[in-house]
């Protein structure tokens, strides 16, 4: 399988602050792929770079063969997003977040309607698609959230921290309908998580980020035997250090908190 | 391009039809202002031979509901491209320009809803516009000033980040720029200082249109009022453009 995204010696600087220090990887397409590492090692800079909306400071990234700095929009019709926040507009219905999508991705009227109606099915949420989405528990939003990142037909669904925040039975069924798609459609996932046996059961390459580097690639057995580790939540650790990451509370803290207040 | 304002600006004004406890809620202020100082100082100004001070009062109510709901709305859409929806626009194949007019055209349609319905309310308080021939005009220039303050909100916010940025624009911008155009007082016979910065502040100017419209008492006059509004709006869209095209995480 030829690769879907391509990154080499990719950097990232804030100020003195190295963010990504120089990484490298691929993904096959139609693979899943996990990118995990502790609070601040530099996932959320690494996905904003490869979905355009962070410029690299050195280095290159593909995106199916293109790449985000020069042709942003070819590289945004490829990949459909779940953000770490919910991005929803919580004052409409769920239908029409999926029109709004629609409309910004250019798929004509017809199609668009159908593959809505599909999709919402799909997710389990076409009794609702009336609704506004602020009257949604958290898993509908992120399952909404799912079948809108697929409106356009990706060929690459970017999932960040998808499940924080889900009870178990949510969390797996969100896994089956990604699994489904899989077979479907060929589609490429790359997530991350902080749950261990999430990425080990659904993942078939993991790479361990962690001060800005690489710190492990492979499959879960790969770094469960490299690590002499029984399961990939301990192994995790031998690679990353038990030291517990402390992240200043930051201006975002403090809108996030504001945000989730205001009950949104 | 147009199919992209076109669905923001739609989406801003389904939202606003839809949030009736906003609508409400932003009329407390204008009734307020009316009721204290319309009644509260009409006998004063009466008395000093400047005539009924809720005719002069009524525009100036109109521009404070216009100029609040529209640097708010500025201020918002820069704040939710953490949390809100922008984010997932801003990752769409489409202009970022298309967004962000759509955005605060939307928005500004929303400012001018609501400042009709406070012209409404003055009407209820005994305003009386000298011609109804002139309450569209009065209306377009509710716009303008409308687009203005949106997206003077959107090139502020882009500069700012935090919670406490947020006071000190609020304390140091939108307070000051609402008491000092006008809206309050006639910008005849006052101190040099206050006239130059009335002067300066373009929310005079939005107040002086709707004031040349409504009651027929212009201080500038309609022809400057439009012309300063629309370079000012066009300069903050330049602005606000270029700044949200930058926009970075």
């Amino acid at each position: 399988m030829p690769n879907i995204i391509e990154v080499n010696d990719l950097k990232k600087t804030f100020g003195s602050v190295e963010a990504v220090k120089g990484i490298s990887f691929s993904v096959p397409q139609g693979a899943t792929f996990a990118f995990l590492g502790p609070n601040g090692a530099g996932k959320s800079t690494t996905i904003k770079m490869l979905t355009t909306l962070l410029r690299p400071t050195s280095g290159t990234i593909l995106i199916d063969d293109h790449d985000p700095a020069r042709d942003p929009d070819a590289v945004r019709r490829v990949f459909g997003i779940v953000f770490q926040d919910p991005s929803l507009d919580e004052d409409l219905t769920a239908w029409e977040n999926m029109e709004l999508h629609g409309v910004l991705y250019g798929i004509s009227r017809g199609t668009r309607r159908a593959r809505i109606s599909e999709l919402l099915a799909f997710v389990e949420i076409d009794d609702r698609r009336d609704s506004y989405v602020r009257e949604f528990s958290g898993g509908m939003k992120r399952r909404l959230e799912i079948a809108r990142g697929l409106l356009h037909h990706p060929k690459i669904i970017f999932l960040d921290e998808p499940t924080l925040g889900l009870d178990p039975q949510t969390r797996k069924r969100m896994w089956d309908h990604l699994g489904m798609l899989r077979e479907r459609e060929g589609i490429t996932i790359f997530f991350t998580t902080h749950y261990m046996d999430e990425a080990d059961r659904n993942a078939e390459t993991i790479a361990i980020i962690d001060h800005g580097s690489i710190v492990a690639s492979g499959t879960g057995e790969d770094l469960k035997r490299q690590t002499r580790k029984e399961s990939l939540e301990d192994a995790f650790l031998e690679l990353t250090g038990h030291d517990i990451r402390e992240e200043g509370a930051s201006g975002l803290d403090h809108l996030r908190m504001m945000h989730r207040m205001r009950g949104r | 391009m147009l199919r992209t304002i076109w669905i923001m600006w739609l989406c801003e004004l389904k939202k606003f039809s839809r949030s009736r406890s906003r609508i409400i809620g932003s009329l407390g202020q204008p009734i307020l202002f009316l009721l204290a100082l319309g009644y509260g100082l009409g006998g004063v100004f009466q008395a000093a031979g400047q005539g009924s001070y809720l005719q002069f009062l009524a525009p100036g109510v109109i521009g404070m509901a216009i100029i609040f709901t529209s640097i708010f709305n500025g201020v918002q859409i820069i704040w939710d491209r953490r949390f809100g929806f922008l984010k997932e626009t801003l990752v769409a194949p489409v202009s970022r320009v298309a967004i962000m007019l759509g955005r605060t055209f939307g928005g500004a349609t929303v400012a001018t809803l609501q400042g009709c319905i406070v012209f409404v309310l003055t009407l209820a308080f005994g305003f009386h516009p000298y011609s109804w021939a002139f309450v569209i005009p009065a209306i377009l220039v509710m716009f303008l000033t409308a687009s203005l303050f949106s997206a003077f909100g959107i090139t502020v916010a882009s500069f700012v980040t935090d919670m406490q940025g947020f006071q000190l624009v609020l304390n140091f911008l939108v307070m000051p720029m609402f008491f000092l155009s006008g809206a309050l007082f006639p910008l005849t016979h006052i101190p040099l200082l206050l006239r130059v910065l009335a002067t300066i502040d373009p929310l005079s100017y939005g107040v002086d249109g709707m004031r040349a419209l409504l009651i027929n008492a212009p201080h500038f006059g309609i022809a400057t009022d439009v012309t300063v509004l629309l370079a000012i709006m066009i300069a903050f869209l330049s602005i606000g453009s270029y700044r949200f095209t930058k926009l970075e995480f």
